[in-house]
């Protein structure tokens, strides 16, 4: 009996070994595959348009809520202790430190992650990625490279596209319905919010969730099983772990970036 | 469509797999069920196949498999469904790699090579899947000039003159607009042997190319196949359970069961074949050696409750 449990907890372990190893050796591929994307950039362009484009409504309107639920939830912390002019910074470098990044992310993963992962799972079962093969075409270098490469590319876009919009959210609450002064707002965020230290670090942060969350949906989908139950599962299992990976990142990348 | 047109040399366009001519006539007759494949000069075999073994986890697939694949012949390999036949056709195109045993192709490894050694071979094989596996994002026309654009650089004009002239050929050239999604079954099968042939390929291998489809959609593959094979000087390889179709078009069969060779020889020889496995298989016996029943305990056991059965 303890003799069957170990094994199983082997086989176990050496499966998710094997599935690890097969997931870096698809990234290496992919990344290996820059030069077929650089030598047609249409691949590339429709991918951007998929990803990055066809998020833009969700991802706009998620920044405009979140920034407005910001302004109101900080305007009355800040008020309590006579901060409401600095409401300015606080809802920007949320934004831009964490929530831009993060719920971006986790969007992405949502919408475009799970269309990857089912997507290329979809071709795998219907024979599309082993008919390229057999066309002497290398499916990771034509299918899923110009997909990881946009969904990396359009990921830090998409954040910077939730932050501005979720800081008009946090100026149409706080300014327009609060009565925030305007110029505070604006002066405070100039000049507190870090160029460096916020910015470039939440585009960072953007850059590596946009590589883990492609990674994530692309590997899911390649790696199904290829029934329409495997490909159900693939892209539940995309949307989980890219979840997960996001917010177990954004804990590590914190403290590397922002602890003393 | 029908009259079966004199065999041409391959196309000069693509380096040619062999140049040796194909053999006019079919074989010669032999006993029939012989488990080894008959020996041939290497010069007239195309497909080398030797004791090949492939498994899935502990289910064995195929077991000790030699096979021979003519030149410029329509080589069938038939069998029930579960029996290793699109296993077969994958580690001869190097999509799986066997467990044992050696597959040779023109006298290249193919069990050995490396990928960019495998794609170059590939382009000189065309294979139709049991799916179609047409792009679902691209029309005919499109799917059909995939592997022209991939692989050469021809001008449009050039391409476009190309791919009608391959979908001539399916009679699909009035397709060329239409979505995968608008095709029949029959039409995908059409679009996807276009494609197949699109860069000239000395080989095409075809897995199930009759499974599902209506009596006239059967019977345009099964005259395409036979005068492609013969009119640009290819050699086939037909997977299929269909023993009508694939044994009216093929030039020898292999009946393969349980993952082993049971049978070869001409389709005259296998339908002449008294062994009671290659009787039930080509007649559609119910049942003989393939059981109808799968193995389970006696109904009794099953049905009445523990310790009054027996």
């Amino acid at each position: 009996m303890i003799l069957e449990g170990l094994a199983r907890l082997g086989r176990s372990g050496l499966g998710t070994l094997e599935r690890l190893g097969r997931a870096h050796l698809l990234l290496a591929g992919m990344v290996l595959g820059i030069g077929a994307v650089l030598r047609r950039p249409g691949l590339l362009i429709a991918q951007l348009f998929n990803i990055g484009v066809l998020s833009m409504l969700i991802i706009g309107v998620s920044g405009l809520f979140v920034g407005m639920v910001l302004g109101l939830q900080g305007y009355y912390v800040l008020a309590q202790f006579g901060a409401a002019e600095s409401l300015g910074v606080m809802v920007a470098a949320s934004l831009v430190r964490e929530l831009g990044p993060v719920v971006t992310a986790l969007l992405v993963a949502g919408r475009a992650g799970s269309a990857l992962t089912a997507e290329i799972g979809l071709m795998k079962a219907t024979e599309q990625l082993s008919g390229l093969e057999m066309m002497a075409v290398d499916p990771v270098r034509r299918i899923l490279t110009p997909r990881f490469f946009g969904g990396v590319l359009a990921m830090p876009l998409l954040a910077a596209m939730f932050s501005a919009v979720g800081v008009l959210g946090g100026y149409f609450v706080g300014v327009g319905l609060l009565g925030v002064d305007s110029g505070s707002f604006w002066s405070q965020m100039q000049s507190k919010v870090d160029f460096h230290e916020d910015i470039v670090n939440g585009v960072i942060k953007s850059v590596v969730f946009g590589v883990v969350v492609t990674w994530i949906a692309l590997f899911q989908g390649h790696d199904s099983v290829p029934t329409s139950e495997g490909v159900s599962r693939a892209t539940t299992r995309s949307v989980v772990h890219a979840a997960l990976a996001v917010l177990g990142l954004d804990f590590v990348l914190t403290a590397l970036m922002f602890g003393e | 469509m029908g009259s079966r047109r004199p065999r041409a040399t391959p196309p000069a366009a693509v380096p040619a797999i062999g140049s040796a001519e194909p053999a006019a006539t079919p074989d010669a007759p032999s006993a029939g069920s012989l488990p080894e494949a008959r020996s041939r000069p290497d010069h007239e075999v195309l497909v080398k196949i030797r004791g090949l073994c492939f498994r899935r986890g502990s289910q064995v697939v195929l077991h000790r498999v030699d096979m021979d694949i003519r030149r410029g012949a329509v080589t069938a390999v038939m069998g029930p469904s579960g029996t290793g036949k699109t296993t077969l056709l994958k580690l001869i195109t190097g999509q799986l790699r066997p467990d044992a045993g050696s597959i040779e192709v023109n006298g290249e490894p193919v069990h050995t090579l490396g990928k960019s050694a495998l794609f170059r071979l590939r382009r000189r094989m065309g294979m139709l899947f049991q799916s179609g596996a047409l792009l679902t994002d691209l029309n005919v026309f499109d799917n059909v000039a995939y592997p022209l654009r991939e692989h050469t650089d021809l001008n449009p004009s050039m391409l476009r003159k190309l791919v009608l002239l391959k979908l001539e050929a399916v009679g699909l050239r009035g397709a060329r607009d239409l979505m995968p999604s608008e095709l029949s079954g029959g039409m995908a099968r059409r679009v996807a042997l276009a494609r197949a042939i699109a860069l000239d390929p000395d080989m095409i291998l075809y897995d199930e190319p009759f499974t599902g489809q209506d009596p006239i959609s059967k019977g345009m593959l099964v005259t395409l196949i036979r005068q492609l094979n013969d009119a640009a000087g290819l050699t086939s390889i037909l997977v299929s359970h269909d023993v009508d179709e694939t044994a009216s078009i093929a030039d020898h069969i292999y009946v393969i069961s349980h993952g082993e060779i049971i049978a070869q020889g001409t389709p005259q020889e296998i339908a002449s074949d008294r062994s009671a496995w290659v009787r039930q298989f080509m007649d559609g016996l119910p049942d003989g050696p393939v059981h109808f029943h799968y193995p389970a305990l006696p109904l009794a056991d099953d049905l009445l409750p523990r310790g009054v059965a027996g």
